[in-house]
């Protein structure tokens, strides 16, 4: 085994340690097997979750690490069992590269909740092989786990929904925000996953609200973006007038913050749902919740096939992230922007451009 | 100026009751007019006496598990007559027409009506069931069906309905599916009686192995897993489809999240009074969900009245006299109840000298 995983050499840039410092690392993919598509990387997007994994603040870190699950890339080789994609194919690989295939979970096309969920990095397959993720040349997948990238969608601003896409389009189908035009969606956080959820939400006819701590983002959310209303949260009369107006709250923020004003702006039988993951719990009143029956929830990705469909549906309504491309070499001062939500929205590496054998 | 009436009120956050005047409003065209002769006495009574909450106005007269016999009708009163059993729980009014409203969920209405303690539309206080006899309009007032013993029925209007409502809403109503019901008291133990009635398998989660016995060979659960013992807790993960938190003191969800399914609901109708920390963990990879519920609309009300009836469904109860109420509030504060008390109101409440 040793020696074919030498022949299949790549290279990439991986965090050591918990500095989080990236730097340039050779290392080896699989052989392609027969069920395998093997990705020439294109571009990768710089997702928070890379950040937070790389500076081991969810404490389940395993170096070296090389980060990056929002991959699109040109299909360079297919197993013989492959029959979705064949050589040339622009193809996209996201946050998931396994899972049992055999549960409930998997059986509904929801391997994001399958128990045996294999990460894009950070993980172990069955096989004792250590994944290593997109800010590298190549990645070798199952076909399973590989997307068709749609014609439209450029490959660059594309990158980012195969995480922060799927993470909000998820839920917003799950808890019934898509199945009413004209319902009232709030969006915490205007970043990463906050803008491409204005964006989204506007494409089923809803009417969005960005909530956010200052109101620096105003003019963008609401001229660029397309949101409806901007509100901010230090802003006590707005929020007060917005109180019980909103069916549904997307909470993308992940640093610790209080839910009761979020649960203020909900109608009775309103969902927030978060999808930030902080460090530490937060607090939960509830009062709010037994009042008004309101619920929180929560929602991690998507499965293979609503990914696909998330995908279609952001090509036919022309949704692709905002980036900001960088060179691979750029990373770590990236990183260090990320930290501080210096990115309108999303950093993206032109990684076949900027990425060469040191 | 209306009709007189007697009580028991709390005059201050003493928590203690006394012999309390007042008058109930004339019965007006829409009204019921019904002689009280139990009613329960639910830990919110506790809270408000004592201004828990700090909503309270004095002289208070609580009691919102009111059961009785009708003694008079107004003259556009089409579903009740005299001699009939009725009750009121914890509403009696709402704004009439917005969204909650229309939809029977009267519970919800930003202009809810509390039975006591509450301004009513005449600028009067609401007073409660620890009373003579009471006056409410038609629209809140729930018949009690003939085969259920009215002392034990009373409880239902508050503690039935609070755990029937989510039960139902949440879709944690099909048989075969299972249950875990936190914290066996007035709430948790009619919950077990619903949800067995309801066909599920129900889990009883307490902090403490004493009331086992009780929960599996009187109330009919199926399980009972002590919330303090690790091994119990890891023997139970992932089983549960859903899960009836009645506690209000602050106490850990992270066990009680690891009990549920994937998907599955852990629902709050136990108001503790500072947040509880939330873990997002299980909500985002597991997807469950942590929801609320208060009550339930009258509609519902008596849907959850009807099936009680139907399947003999009571609270298990100690029947005290007015002059004990307020030792009772004091065994009510330590938990020391099998399960709610009811005061004898027709048999033992007399008006002060």
């Amino acid at each position: 085994m040793a020696k074919s995983q030498d022949q299949n050499k790549a290279f990439g840039w991986a965090a050591n340690d918990k500095s989080g410092v990236l730097s340039p690392f050779h290392f080896s993919r699989r052989e392609n097997g027969e069920n395998d598509v093997t990705v020439k990387i294109l571009f990768c997007g710089v997702c928070h979750s890379d950040l937070h994994t790389i500076k081991n603040d969810w404490g389940f870190s395993h170096y070296p690490i090389i980060p990056g699950h929002e991959i699109v890339g040109i299909a360079t080789k297919v197993g013989k069992n492959v029959t979705k994609f064949k050589e040339g194919d622009r193809v996209g690989v996201g946050v998931i590269i396994g899972s049992c295939q055999s549960c409930e979970s998997c059986n509904q096309d929801l391997e994001n909740y399958c128990p045996q969920l294999v990460y894009t990095y950070n993980s172990r397959s069955s096989d004792g092989t250590r994944n290593q993720g997109g800010y590298s040349d190549k990645i070798v997948v199952d076909q399973r786990f590989v997307l068709s990238f749609p014609d439209g969608l450029p490959s660059d601003s594309g990158a980012p929904l195969l995480c922060a896409g799927i993470t909000v389009y998820s839920p917003m189908k799950y808890y019934g925000m898509t199945e009413e035009k004209g319902k009232h969606l709030g969006v915490s956080g205007l970043g990463g996953l906050g803008h491409i959820a204005v964006k989204i939400g506007k494409a089923f006819g809803l009417k969005v609200t960005v909530i956010s701590r200052s109101s620096e983002k105003e003019s963008e959310a609401i001229d660029r973006l397309g949101a409806d209303s901007f509100l901010v949260t230090t802003d006590s009369q707005k929020m007060k007038d917005a109180i019980g107006t909103m069916d549904f709250v997307l909470d993308t923020v992940s640093a610790e913050h209080s839910l009761l004003p979020l649960f203020s702006l909900l109608k009775v039988n309103g969902k927030l749902v978060a999808l930030g993951l902080p460090e530490k719990p937060l607090q939960l009143p509830i009062f709010p919740l037994v009042l008004g029956r309101k619920m929180v929830g929560g929602s991690q990705i998507g499965g293979m096939k609503e990914t696909q469909e998330m995908l279609d549906f952001c090509a036919k309504h022309n949704i692709v992230a905002d980036i900001e491309l960088i060179k691979m070499s750029d990373i770590n001062s990236a990183m260090d922007r990320l930290a501080k939500s210096d990115v309108r929205y999303r950093f993206v590496i032109d990684v076949a451009n900027s990425i060469n054998s040191a | 100026m209306g009709k007189e009436a007697f009580g028991l009120a709390a005059k201050d956050n003493s928590g203690v009751l006394s012999p309390f005047r007042f008058s109930r409003r004339e019965t007006g065209e829409k009204d019921v007019k019904f002689k009280v002769l139990f009613c329960g006495i639910c830990h919110s009574d506790l809270h408000m006496i004592k201004n828990d909450w700090g909503v309270s106005t004095y002289p208070l007269v609580p009691g919102h598990e009111i059961v009785g016999v009708v003694t008079e009708v107004g003259s556009k009163v089409t579903k009740f007559k005299t001699g009939d059993k009725v009750g009121v729980g914890c509403m009696v009014g709402s704004c009439g027409s917005c969204d909650s409203c229309t939809e029977g969920l009267e519970n919800y209405c930003p202009k809810t009506i509390q039975t006591y303690g509450f301004k009513y539309y005449d600028d009067t206080i609401t007073y409660g069931g620890y009373s003579d006899n009471m006056v409410c309009d038609e629209g809140f007032i729930i018949r009690i069906p003939e085969n259920l013993p009215l002392d034990a029925a009373a409880p239902l209007l508050c503690a039935g309905i609070t755990v029937y409502s989510p039960l139902k809403y949440h879709g944690l109503d099909k048989p075969g599916m299972h249950i875990g019901v936190v914290g066996l008291g007035g709430l948790g133990h009619v919950a077990v009686k619903f949800a067995k009635a309801m066909g599920l398998k129900v889990t009883v989660i307490s902090t403490s192995d004493s009331k086992r016995d009780e929960a599996i060979n009187r109330l009919g659960a199926d399980s009972f897993v002590v919330s303090r013992d690790q091994k119990q807790i890891k023997d139970a993960m992932r089983t549960l489809d859903g899960i009836i938190n009645t506690v209000s003191a602050t106490h850990s969800l992270l066990p009680l999240l690891g009990l549920l399914k994937p998907k599955g609901k852990l629902v709050m109708v136990g108001v503790p009074e500072k947040p509880l920390e939330l873990p997002v963990m299980p909500l985002i990879f597991e997807r469950k969900m942590v929801m609320g519920s208060m009550i339930g609309g009258i509609k519902e009300t008596q849907e959850m009245v009807d099936m009680a009836g139907k399947h003999n469904i009571t609270a298990d109860i100690e029947l005290i006299s007015a002059d004990y109420v307020n030792t009772a509030m004091e065994r009510l504060e330590k938990a020391d109840v099998r399960y709610r008390f009811v005061i004898d109101v027709a048999n033992t409440l007399k008006p002060a000298p």
